[in-house]
């Protein structure tokens, strides 16, 4: 396999994981805008553990994971204690924090960033995306997804029927903060080197965009999302130059068709997020529509939620 | 506890918001398997009763007791694995929910353990079979798949009532569960409340249709202003002069009195 399909499969992956770490407390009605934040602390956790004590990948990445997940569970408590737009306000400042507090730090390369040793190669990290895919659609199949579908849709009526809600959102919360962790822990160790710039507020906002087009109502949301709009930006750089050339075949070099090259793609990125935000608000792949899909497997009725 | 002890019993309830009394001095007793209508003009204080009963609300002042215990001050989370379950005055069903799973969302104060929150609920599953065995008992098998949003209102009621069912209540309280509802469906309605009646829960119901309650309750308790003004028989309300003068004022109370 080429180095650049291993480098898509692998950021593929890592972006699925990713995006089901923000998922899980988005569908309990947490929007978490700092998810840059909490994949920067699974990166430099595995990433710190794996040069300084070159202890195997295995280990710095579960490291990663219990690391970013109790940091979740930890800032779970004050942080859900606001709601709505002061929520993501209050996750996008953890985040930060957290990328102020690495910069400035020198065991962890400050601006300069650091190597990261072991390297994996591209399938742990499908392989890890598919055993979190499964995990996912598990834990919504379970009552404890039922409460979270139910907390986000109503409260104080989840409230009235004995959800602990507190309880359930708070392990949300730490259960997606732990995803992204181990989303982080991949990314540091299948690119070998990581800097807190790559952590930025725009990863934050796009794998919430992830999220949020591909759907909040069932496990298919995230997987799909991510991959959309993983791929798109990929099958659009040959897309595109390919479309120039072909219009430049018919009218010639006239300058007046002005033929679009692969600085596009994120015009056409950013116009389709908003055609898919007016014509299917709820995202991509909602619950009417994986009933109506299961409608043909009757055998399945009811099955996955 | 003796055999004669109320199910539930307010004493000197007293609840203002901001230095508006709401409630005033209720006091009530509903016993066992009985079915009683809590009725009263718009803003009596109905809902707030209902809210005090099921923990949204703590008195200011009084006292709760539910089978035997003392529950002003146990969590709202608390109240439903008691025995206390409500609907309420405009449909909270989780719209995003299928049927089945609203009904299952009501097992959760009999379900709420590490374990069981980790169990999927599949087709297979104890408590989809009971939510599904549950809707069959209550004629509403054919909707279990469907995501509530897209059902009819009358159903909606009707599954808001056996969602609360689902936690094997004590009491059921319903908040105006024949309001929006035709006559067709509030008969219907009627007869489904009288089979959970015969099946031996006791009954709390606010509701404006007095066609409703009279045919379903045999007790009621009147509101005005957040005092009690009424608490008897359901068939004698109607001609009590002070339940006359709060619904149509004092001159008719007065001509009806002298009449």
């Amino acid at each position: 396999m080429s180095g650049y399909w291993a480098g898509i499969l692998s950021i593929l992956a890592i972006n699925i994981i990713f995006a089901y770490g923000i998922f899980i407390p988005v569908a309990s009605g947490q929007l978490n805008l700092g998810g840059a934040g909490f994949q920067a602390v699974g990166a430099y956790s595995a990433g710190w553990l794996s040069a300084s004590f070159g202890l195997p990948v295995s280990v710095t990445i579960a490291f990663g994971v219990i690391v970013t997940g109790v940091i979740g569970v930890l800032i779970a408590f004050p942080i859900l204690r606001t709601k709505g737009v002061y929520l993501v306000l209050a996750t996008f400042a953890f985040a930060e924090v957290i990328a102020g507090a690495i910069l400035s730090s020198e065991p962890l390369g400050g601006a300069m960033g650091i190597s990261v040793p072991g390297y994996i190669d591209w399938y742990v990290s499908v392989i890890f995306a598919g055993l979190v895919t499964v995990f996912v659609f598990y834990l919504m199949a379970t009552r404890f997804g039922l409460t979270i579908r139910a907390i986000h849709d109503d409260e104080d009526v989840s409230d009235l029927m004995g959800v602990s809600v507190r309880n359930v959102k708070v392990a949300a919360f730490g259960i997606g903060a732990a995803l992204t962790g181990l989303s982080g822990g991949l990314y540091a160790h299948s690119f070998s080197y990581i800097e807190i710039q790559g952590f930025n507020a725009l990863v934050s906002i796009y794998v919430l965009l992830y999220v949020l087009l591909g759907g909040t109502q069932t496990a298919w949301g995230p997987l799909v999302g991510a991959t959309f709009f993983t791929l798109l930006p990929e099958a659009l750089r040959s897309v595109l130059p390919a479309t120039k050339n072909f219009l430049v075949t018919l009218f010639g070099e006239t300058g007046i068709v002005a033929p679009p090259d692969e600085s596009w793609r994120f015009v056409i990125l950013g116009a389709l997020t908003v055609l898919m935000m007016v014509f299917r608000p709820e995202g991509l792949v909602t619950r009417t529509m994986v009933e109506r899909l299961q409608f043909w497997r009757p055998a399945n009725r009811g099955v996955t939620q | 506890m003796s055999a004669q002890s109320p199910l539930l019993s307010l004493k000197d309830v007293s609840k203002g918001f901001f230095g508006l009394q709401v409630i005033t001095d209720v006091s009530f007793d509903i016993a066992a398997g009985a079915r009683m209508a809590l009725i009263g003009p718009n803003g009596a204080g109905k809902t707030t009763i209902f809210n005090l009963i099921s923990g949204v609300y703590t008195p200011d002042k009084g006292q709760i007791n539910f089978a035997g215990q003392e529950i002003s001050l146990v969590p709202s989370r608390k109240r439903i694995g008691l025995g206390l379950a409500r609907s309420f005055q405009n449909i909270r069903l989780m719209p995003h929910l299928s049927v089945v799973e609203n009904i299952m969302l009501g097992q959760q104060s009999q379900a709420g353990g590490l374990l069981s929150m980790a169990t999927p609920l599949m087709g297979r599953s104890r408590w989809r079979r009971e939510a599904e065995d549950l809707l069959a008992r209550m004629n509403l098998e054919t909707y279990p798949g469907e995501v509530v949003a897209t059902l009819p209102y009358g159903i909606r009621k009707k599954i808001e009532v056996v969602r609360a069912l689902a936690s094997n209540p004590k009491l059921l309280m319903l908040d105006e569960p024949a309001a929006g509802l035709n006559p067709n469906e509030t008969a219907s309605l009627r007869d489904f409340l009288m089979g959970i009646s015969e099946a031996g829960t006791t009954i709390l119901i606010v509701e404006h249709d007095m066609g409703l309650v009279r045919s379903l309750c045999d007790q009621a308790v009147v509101l005005n202003f957040g005092r009690k003004i009424y608490d008897g028989l359901t068939r004698d309300v109607q001609e009590d002069p002070l339940v006359l003068e709060a619904y149509l004022g004092s001159r008719h109370a007065q001509e009806n009195a002298h009449a």
